[in-house]
C-alpha cells in the first residue's frame, strides 16, 4: 500500500500551502518590508535618472524589479524554516515512516513557496503600476513578470530546503539571510550595469546572476519584449533551480537515513 | 523465534548502535517480541531504548547485529518494515498549524489509503482516541495528552500489525496516562497487535507489559514478565506504625524474628518478610502478644525498581522517586 507520487505531492503541496497561509508572520514581512525599501529608494535616488544612459525617466519602474528579488530571497528563509522545523520537531520522521518518495517531499514543500511567489508577484506590480511605474511589455507582460517572480522565488526556495536539510535548525536558516541579501547589494540593484563607476564593484555586479534576473524584470518593464534578457533571466533561475533541487536532494538522502 | 517475528512479532540478536566518537548506544541485545504481545522496554534516560526503537523503527541504520520486524529485516527489507509498523516517536511530533482532521489526511494519503477510505479511516480513528470533538481545531492549541492521543491515532491509520511506542505517556497528567493506557490495552487484545513500549515509568511496565525488558547503558540486565522478575529478586516488606512512641524499640524486636530490617518512615518499622506475604498474619499476631498496639501495618509488594536496583546497583532515575512518592501497597491493615 503505498500513494502514488501525484498523490504524495499533493498532499504535501496541499500542507505547505495551508501552512503558508496560516502563518501572516511570513507573509506579511516578504510583501511589506520590500515595498517600503521601493518607495524609500525610488524617492531617494530619483535624481539617478539624469545620469546619462539612465534607461528611463522613472527611477520607480527601474527600481520595482528590487522587491521581485527581495521577495525571494524571503522565500529561502520561508521554505527553510518550515522544513527545519519539520526536522527539529521529528515531523519529518513522521513522514519517512510513510511511503514518501524524496521527490515528492521536496516538491510539495515548494508548492507553499510557489503560492508566495504568486501572492508577492502580483502585489509588487499592483502597488508599483498604481504608484505609477511603467510597463512597456503590457497585460502580457504582467502575467510574464509574474512567472518570473515566481520561478525566482521557488528557486531561490529549494536554496532554502538545502540549507534547512544540511543544517537541520531554523537558527542556521536565519544566519543565511544577511549573507543573501549582500548578493543582492553587489548586484545592478540601484543601477545599470554599464553606469556602476567604481571598477571592482562594477566587476563583481556583472558576476553576480542577481543583476541578470534584475535586468529580465527591468526588460519587461522598461524596453518591453527583450526575448535575450528574458532568457537569460529565466535560465538562470532554472540553473539555480537544477543545483538547489539536486543539492537538496542528496542532503534529504543524508537526512533520510531510513534504511 | 522465527515464526513469532513472521506473523507479527521481532526478532533481534546482538543489535549494536555505535555513535562517532562516542559510546555504544546499544550494546548487543537480544530480544524477542511474539504477536499481540505488549513488551516494555524500561530503563532511565540515557540507557539506550530510544535508539533501539529507531533501529527497529527503520531510521536508524545499526552498527552490528541483525533485526527483524514482522518477518522482515530492517535493514533489507526497511520498506516491508515501515509498511509494517506504526510508531509514535519520543515527542509527539506534530504540526502545530494543521488541525487533527488535516493531520490524519496527509497521513492516511501518504499511506496511500483509498481517497474514499481516508476520510472514513480518519473519522474511524480521531473517535477511538476520544478527539473527534477537537478534530477540527489546529493542534497547536492541543494540550499534552490530547496531542499523544492524535499521535497514536496517526500510528494507527493504517493499521499496523506492530506499534512503537516510544515513551509515549511522559509528562502527561494521570487521566490522560490511565486513558492512553487503556487504548494499548485494547489494541493488544482485541486487535491483536504487537505493542514495543518503551517507558521510564515503573507503573506504567508493571500495568501494561506482558514482558518487560530492562535495559541499562546499552545492555537488557533482565527480562521477563514484571511477577518473574519481581519474584526473582524480591521479597515483600512490611511496615509497621506503633501506636505509642514508646513501643517502637520493642515493635523492632519483634519485627526482626521475621527477617531484615528495610528502609522506611521514622516513625515506622520495616523489615523484608523472609518467608513471604503469608508471613503477614504471624506478624499481626507476634505483635499482639506482645501487646504492641499498632496504628498502621502495611505489607509492600516488591517492585520493579527494586529489580532494577538489584540488577544495576541503583535505583531507576525519577520513575524510582514517583514510586517511592506514591506506593501501592498490596494489603493494609488498620490497628
Amino acid at each position: 500500500m503505498s500513494g502514488s507520487l501525484a498523490t504524495q505531492v499533493g498532499q504535501l503541496a496541499h500542507r505547505s500551502v495551508l501552512r503558508t497561509l496560516r502563518q501572516p508572520a511570513q507573509i506579511v514581512p516578504a510583501i511589506v518590508f520590500p515595498l517600503f525599501l521601493l518607495a524609500v529608494n525610488s524617492g531617494g535616488l530619483k535624481d539617478a535618472t539624469n545620469l546619462p544612459g539612465f534607461p528611463t525617466d522613472s527611477y520607480l519602474t527601474f527600481a520595482l524589479a528590487v522587491p521581485f528579488m527581495q521577495g525571494a530571497l524571503f522565500s529561502v528563509m520561508n521554505s527553510g524554516t518550515d522544513l527545519a522545523r519539520d526536522i527539529e520537531t521529528g515531523f519529518l520522521n513522521r513522514l519517512a515512516l510513510t511511503p514518501l518518495r524524496g521527490a515528492a517531499l521536496l516538491s510539495g514543500l515548494l508548492a507553499g513557496t510557489i503560492v508566495l511567489g504568486v501572492v508577492q508577484g502580483v502585489v509588487y506590480l499592483t502597488v508599483g503600476l498604481i504608484a505609477g511605474a511603467e510597463l512597456a511589455a503590457g497585460a502580457g507582460g504582467a502575467l510574464v513578470i509574474i512567472l518570473l517572480s515566481v520561478s525566482i522565488t521557488v528557486a531561490f526556495g529549494t536554496i532554502g530546503l538545502f540549507a534547512a536539510l544540511r543544517t537541520g535548525t531554523g537558527e542556521a536558516i536565519q544566519g543565511l539571510f544577511p549573507v543573501f541579501f549582500v548578493f543582492l547589494f553587489l548586484s545592478s540593484m540601484a543601477l545599470p550595469l554599464d553606469l556602476i563607476e567604481t571598477d571592482w564593484y562594477r566587476a563583481i555586479a556583472t558576476a553576480n546572476p542577481v543583476s541578470y534576473l534584475l535586468d529580465a524584470f527591468r526588460s519587461l518593464l522598461i524596453e518591453g519584449w527583450e526575448p535575450d534578457q528574458l532568457a537569460l533571466g529565466f535560465g538562470i533561475a532554472a540553473t539555480i533551480f537544477i543545483i538547489g533541487m539536486y543539492a537538496a536532494s542528496s542532503a534529504l538522502k543524508t537526512r533520510l537515513v531510513r534504511t | 523465534m522465527e515464526s513469532s517475528a513472521r506473523s507479527g512479532g521481532i526478532e533481534v540478536e546482538g543489535l549494536v548502535r555505535e555513535f562517532k566518537n562516542g559510546p555504544r548506544a546499544v550494546d548487543g541485545i537480544d530480544l524477542e517480541v511474539a504477536q499481540g504481545e505488549i513488551y516494555g522496554f524500561l530503563g532511565p534516560n540515557g540507557a539506550g531504548k530510544s535508539t533501539t526503537v529507531l533501529m527497529l523503527t527503520t531510521l536508524l541504520p545499526p552498527t552490528a547485529g541483525t533485526a527483524r520486524v514482522a518477518g522482515f529485516d530492517v535493514v533489507r527489507e526497511g520498506p516491508q518494515v515501515r509498511a509494517s509498523i506504526g510508531a509514535a516517536l519520543q515527542e509527539a511530533a506534530l504540526d502545530p498549524l494543521l488541525s487533527g482532521r488535516e493531520h490524519m489526511r496527509l497521513q492516511t494519503a501518504l499511506h496511500g489509503l483509498g481517497k474514499a477510505e481516508r476520510d472514513a479511516r480518519g473519522s474511524e480513528l480521531l473517535v477511538r482516541v476520544g478527539l473527534d470533538h477537537a478534530a477540527d481545531r489546529k493542534v497547536g492549541g492541543y494540550s499534552g495528552g490530547m496531542k499523544r492521543r492524535l499521535d497514536l491515532a496517526l500510528a494507527l491509520a493504517h493499521r499496523p500489525r506492530i506499534l512503537f511506542l516510544d515513551e509515549p505517556t511522559t509528562g502527561l497528567d494521570i487521566q490522560s496516562r490511565t486513558a492512553l493506557w487503556d487504548e494499548v490495552a485494547r489494541l493488544a487484545t482485541e486487535d491483536g497487535v504487537t505493542v514495543f513500549l518503551t517507558t521510564q515509568y515503573l507503573e506504567e511496565a508493571d500495568a501494561l507489559a506482558n514482558r518487560v525488558g530492562i535495559i541499562d547503558h546499552g545492555h537488557i540486565v533482565a527480562e521477563g514478565t514484571p511477577a518473574e522478575l519481581k519474584a526473582e529478586i524480591g521479597r515483600p516488606t512490611v511496615e509497621a506504625v506503633p501506636r505509642e512512641e514508646s513501643d517502637r524499640e520493642r515493635m523492632a524486636v519483634v519485627l526482626s524474628r521475621f527477617g531484615e530490617r528495610a528502609n522506611c518512615s521514622p516513625r515506622a518499622v520495616a523489615v523484608l518478610l523472609q518467608g513471604g506475604e503469608s508471613q503477614l498474619a504471624e506478624v499481626v499476631r507476634a505483635l499482639d502478644g506482645e501487646n504492641i498496639a499498632i496504628e498502621h501495618l502495611q505489607l509492600h509488594a516488591p517492585s520493579l525498581d527494586d529489580v532494577f536496583l538489584a540488577k544495576t546497583g541503583r535505583s531507576l532515575e525519577g520513575a524510582g522517586d514517583e514510586e517511592a512518592d506514591a506506593p501501592e501497597p498490596e494489603a493494609v491493615a488498620q490497628a
